[in-house]
């Protein structure tokens, strides 16, 4: 009798998360960006792709961090010839970096908006364009409205949004999938060697949809993400000589 | 088809232009002067004072000696080519090919113009008559090629109408100032006797040629019709363009769309047809108030396809300011380019960037924020970062080289380095901490120095030693000292921030 009922609600709780937009996992889909136990925290236990990510920066060192994790994700989102658009004001991203991170930059068109307004309009027009495979957008305002119209085009075209904040001060409820915010950690070289190790980032899931936070310690090495375990983590404060 | 060339000469054109303004002055004899080395000296002499034997480039002084009622305007630098463009410009409507003959004629390339007002002599009277009606004296002249059209128009007496294929029999009684030569050339064949171009043709050509040098037996060939000879339309032909003339003014959004759309179906039907596509093209509305609304497009690929190209257009109709309404619709194709028509696969990648949904999206974007606005780059053999990328300059284009992995680089490169403020510096060493905006960061880890030199044959100044450098919050950045430790002073950068 239990057991029907908890049949029964999880049935249920499968429909409302279809009527929400999120499918079940076709195989082959878990774990391909390589997150591990942070892909677990969301509906299904899989990445949200076609949806709508939003990252929060409110320092330069924050967003090159942003940057990178970005960078990342897309890469297992662009595979071998998708394009991505990357909109924003004041862009300081280097594109050669995005290399690094398995991400070919000639394949990301940048578009260098004067007004904010401009942004808003074009990250919507990418979302609704199904040929383009993710738009990561850099703006400082997003209200509730202005963040359902991008979640209404994604639900269409099932594009990847990233919304790269950068105003502290205007945080408001969106309708965005997750909410991240990653910082720098110190890197560990391993064995003790000297110089800076792999980047090493804080990562935080804020809030998710249908999921559950956490937080988690992840470095990029080797082109894909590592998740760092709390024994790994010890790092040595010694100024080393290098040269 | 046989090419017929018109030529006009306006005898006066000048004095014409000031009679007609001023209708007093045709009773009167009136020069135009312009100081000419500290000398003034006539430009422009009217009918009038002609008769009185004044003549072009005589002093004013002179001049006033013998006509004493002379009147004596200023005249002003590039008046006479001014005037040529406006009538000129005007002309157009007898054919779309008009040409500036300074300083006071216009050819016109009448070919396929003449059936319109019933032959060529209607077209001459037509022509002819309109200008002595508005107060030009005009003389024209009809022929198989520019040379005999203008030696005929100039210095024949009767039959301004060369039939087709007798230029020569009518430019061989002219004298050979007919033929467009100059005075130093002219002067000579006077003093050798050579009053008509037929004593000319007498001459083997090798020796006029030695005698006289090469201009004298091209004009002579371009005259008969054996060179060809181009001239500069005063307003190229537009290739691809299309008006919309209406019934009613058109006042309404919903109008104007249909306009656009039925410009848009007549080129696009005209272009695919010659495997042409838009790159840019200018909608022009002629307002019934006389002003001009004018709305570009641009595309990053050459397309006719009507709906895309009618969703760049619906951006901007909201720019079109209807006043009292719209007479008339033109579409110019300001750009044209081949549509390569390649056979899609089916099974191409869907998600690339030569897919032509993508470039549809990047030609609204820059329709609404500017084609200056989207960037893509291919990676530049340089080491120095600003210049290790380049602008692609289309969305086909490849990277010639591979991106380069092996030298870390920074996810953010700030614009223009920062100057943070050092301290404890060790020679080779990165310093101890550093305070960039009003925050210490206390350097617990280093890489470096990557010394990047400066390219020398681009630009002047010190090498860059570049580090990457980790504070105590495990933010990591690249700075560099400019130059080398120990000189009178050295500077340190923040240049950018590693992920």
């Amino acid at each position: 009798m239990l057991q029907g009922k908890k049949d029964i609600v999880s049935k249920l709780q499968q429909n409302i998360m279809l009527w929400e937009g999120f499918k079940a996992p076709s195989t082959g889909t878990v774990n391909q960006f390589g997150l591990g136990i942070i892909e677990a925290s969301f509906a299904n236990g899989v990445f949200p792709t076609g949806a709508i990510h939003e990252f929060l920066n409110f320092k330069p060192e924050h967003a090159a961090a942003s940057g990178g994790f970005v960078a990342g994700l897309l890469q297992p989102i662009l595979k071998a010839s998708g394009i991505c658009l990357w909109i924003g004001t004041s862009r300081t991203i280097f594109p050669v970096a995005l290399a690094y991170f398995g991400v070919s930059p000639d394949r990301v068109v940048f578009i260098d908006a004067i007004k904010e307004k401009d942004v808003l309009w074009a990250t919507e027009e990418a979302l609704k364009c199904n040929s383009v495979a993710a738009v990561v957008a850099e703006v400082s305002k997003l209200s509730f409205a202005q963040s359902r119209r991008l979640q209404l085009a994604v639900e269409k075209s099932s594009t990847t949004g990233f919304i790269l904040r950068n105003d502290p001060n205007a945080l408001s409820t969106t309708t965005c999938v997750a909410r991240w915010r990653i910082t720098p950690l110190p890197s560990a070289p391993e064995d003790g060697m000297p110089g800076v190790g792999f980047p090493r980032w804080n990562v935080e899931l804020i809030k998710v949809r249908n999921g559950n936070s956490g937080v988690w310690q992840v470095e990029w090495r080797n082109d894909r993400f590592l998740l760092v375990t709390e024994q790994e983590n010890t790092s040595v404060d010694v100024i080393r000589k290098v040269g | 088809m046989q090419k017929r060339y018109m030529a006009l000469w306006f005898c006066h054109l000048k004095t014409d232009w000031l009679t007609i303004r001023k209708p007093e002055l045709a009773e009167t004899p009136f020069v135009f002067s312009f100081p000419v080395h500290n000398r003034n000296l006539l430009t422009a002499v009217s009918p009038k004072a002609e008769a009185q034997g004044l003549y072009k480039g005589m002093r004013v002084a002179d001049a006033k000696a013998m006509v004493l009622d002379l009147k004596v305007f200023k005249d002003k630098a590039n008046r006479d080519i001014n005037l040529l463009n406006a009538i000129g410009e005007w002309s157009i409507r007898y054919t779309p090919f008009v040409a500036i003959d300074a300083p006071d004629g216009l050819l016109l390339d009448i070919s396929g113009c003449t059936h319109l007002w019933d032959g060529e002599r209607t077209y001459y009277k037509e022509v002819v008559n309109r200008f002595l009606n508005k107060g030009y004296t005009v003389r024209a002249a009809i022929a198989d090629t520019i040379g005999a059209a203008w030696a005929v128009a100039r210095f024949a007496q009767a039959h301004p109408i060369v039939t087709s294929g007798q230029q020569v029999k009518a430019i061989l009684p002219l004298p050979p100032a007919a033929l467009r030569l100059e005075t130093a050339i002219l002067e000579r064949l006077d003093k050798l006797g050579f009053r008509t171009i037929k004593s000319l043709t007498a001459i083997p050509v090798s020796s006029l040629r030695r005698r006289f040098g090469e201009q004298l037996t091209l004009r002579l060939k371009q005259a008969t019709g054996e060179a060809s000879e181009y001239l500069h339309p005063l307003q190229p032909v537009e290739a691809y363009a299309e008006r919309l003339p209406c019934l009613e003014p058109i006042l309404t959004r919903v109008g104007i769309e249909l306009a656009i759309r039925y410009l848009l179906q007549a080129l696009c039907k005209w272009l695919a047809k010659e495997g042409k596509g838009i790159r840019a093209a200018s909608l022009k509305c002629f307002r019934i108030d006389g002003h001009i609304q004018q709305t570009d497009i641009g595309t990053n690929q050459a397309t006719y396809q009507v709906e895309h190209l009618f969703k760049l257009f619906e951006l901007k109709i909201g720019d079109i300011e209807p006043g009292l309404g719209i007479e008339l619709f033109t579409l110019e194709v300001t750009k044209v380019d081949d549509v390569e028509t390649t056979q899609e696969a089916i099974w191409a990648d869907k998600q690339a960037l030569q897919n032509t949904i993508v470039i549809q999206l990047l030609d609204r974007l820059a329709g609404k924020i500017g084609a200056q606005a989207i960037h893509r780059y291919l990676p530049q053999e340089h080491h120095w970062p600003e210049r290790s990328i380049k602008k692609a300059e289309n969305f086909e284009a490849k990277p010639a080289t591979a991106w380069r992995t092996d030298q870390l680089r920074p996810t953010i490169l700030l614009p223009r380095p920062e100057l943070v403020e050092v301290s404890a510096p060790i020679p080779d060493y990165p310093p101890m901490l550093f305070r960039y905006q009003g925050t210490v960061h206390h350097i617990k880890r280093a890489d470096g120095p990557e010394r990047i030199e400066r390219e020398w044959w681009l630009d002047e100044g010190e090498h860059r030693d570049y580090y990457i450098v980790e504070d105590q919050h495990g933010q990591r950045y690249w700075i560099f000292r400019l130059g080398h430790y120990g000189q009178r002073r050295h500077q340190w950068f923040l240049h950018g921030f590693f992920a």
